[in-house]
């Protein structure tokens, strides 16, 4: 068997309340270590309140080359966006 | 550089998917793992960001040398800080090559037995406490003339690593800076010290740019593909011109009698390093070449049974969980 560490996404949430971000990821033997880990190589300068961390093959991703049908459809769709709707200025903030 | 003197591959893809990547490439798009890419590409790639997480992890050799050494309670804790970034670094661009498809072993291995290189400076010993000084100001100065443009390389993963570095090298660069400025105004002791470690450095830094532009020969393609984004000469002038006026306000003697400053050019003339002895120190004949491979094959193997030991727990756990569920 191969004696590689598994790789580890590493989703660290900042201070000011955002979500957990994608900030790279690490090699580690288990989650315990891939934290322990994480606070070391992505947090040494406060930059965050809150680790997670997933291994790298748990994680499904889209293909590059479904790019189009998959977000193509949404570009025709303007008047999802408040901007397409002309709102008279009497009527004030909305 | 970090990466000096990185191959370039050739491409031997189909024509129409080489230009619609290059397009991609000219539009300022960012390639992805997953997109397609030329197998050049890939191969140059794997080489310089390897190249360049090496030359992290070794260049904790040197600097790591003074830690147990250092003049006060809070140079050593500054210095450790330094140090731990480096390591930080090294694996940012570790996992960034590993995107390519390459496994962080295969790039340690290849490190071990030579097949890959990494920056000529750090086969240079560090003789005093002012080298720490020196090469923070010096070699991550010049560092930083390379990494501040990665940024903009074409492939994202890379480009994400080159921005955390960039945030902390400047760290490094003003700590080196510090620590050789109040040695340059200490006593007459301490300030021919500042002035041995400029003198010895100077010329190896430069040296970290890569020879000059008329010998590189694989630059062209690599700067069409975005992933080396000035020449050598552009940048190694661009540190002699931010540095000489530091040296200056040091009150240190400049470390090259050929250093004048050129009205009509607008930049400073310097000698060239003497380029027989950087090619002699990438061939593996510097001061410090063999001590630096030896000192990662000890940890690497020095360190093999805890990665065997932390794995063969965690897969007893995850076994003992399965068990359990």
């Amino acid at each position: 068997m191969k004696n590689e560490w598994p790789l580890w996404e590493i989703f660290i949430r900042g201070q000011h309340g955002m979500s957990h971000r994608h900030v790279g990821s690490l090699h580690a033997p288990d989650a315990e270590m891939a934290i322990k880990n994480a606070r070391d190589v992505y947090t040494r300068r406060n930059e965050g309140v809150s680790i997670w961390v997933v291994e790298a093959n748990h994680i499904a991703a889209s293909s590059p080359s479904d790019k189009g049908p998959l977000y193509e459809p949404s570009e025709s769709k303007v008047y999802r966006h408040p901007t397409f709707f002309d709102i008279p200025d009497e009527v004030g903030a909305m | 550089m970090y990466a000096q003197m990185v191959q370039s591959e050739a491409s031997t893809d189909d024509p129409e998917k080489l230009a619609a990547f290059q397009a991609r490439i000219d539009a300022g798009e960012k390639i992805e793992p997953k997109d397609w890419m030329p197998a050049g590409y890939r191969k140059t790639l794997i080489r310089q960001i390897g190249q360049h997480a090496h030359s992290e992890i070794v260049g904790q050799l040197p600097e790591g040398n003074w830690i147990t050494r250092a003049p006060t309670l809070e140079r050593k804790a500054i210095l450790l800080a330094k140090v731990q970034d480096e390591a930080g670094h090294g694996l940012y661009l570790y996992c960034a090559a590993e995107t390519l498809g390459v496994s962080r072993d295969e790039l340690t291995e290849m490190l071990l037995d030579g097949r890959m290189k990494y920056s000529s400076i750090f086969n240079y010993p560090t003789l005093n406490w002012a080298d720490m000084g020196a090469v923070g100001w010096l070699v991550d100065g010049a560092a930083i003339m390379n990494q501040v443009p990665l940024q903009r390389t074409s492939f994202g993963p890379y480009s994400r690593a080159m921005i955390r570095v960039c945030k902390e090298e400047s760290f490094h660069a003003r700590q080196g800076f510090d620590a050789i400025r109040k040695m340059a105004t200490g006593t007459p002791a301490q300030k021919k010290m500042a002035q041995d470690a400029v003198n010895r450095l100077w010329f190896p830094a430069l040296m970290m740019f890569g020879p000059s532009d008329a010998d590189s020969v694989h630059s062209t393609q690599s700067m069409a593909w975005k992933i080396k984004m000035n020449t050598n000469d552009e940048l190694r002038q661009k540190f002699v011109d931010q540095t000489v006026p530091q040296i200056e306000y040091l009150g240190l003697d400049l470390p090259d009698e050929g250093i004048k400053w050129n009205e009509e050019r607008g930049h400073y003339d310097y000698s060239d390093p003497d380029w027989s002895e950087f090619f002699d120190v990438i061939k593996g004949n510097g001061p410090c070449n063999t001590d630096r491979l030896a000192a990662r094959n000890k940890a690497w193997k020095d360190g093999q049974w805890v990665r065997d030991g932390l794995l063969a727990h965690a897969r007893k756990k995850a076994v003992k969980k399965i068990a359990a569920e």
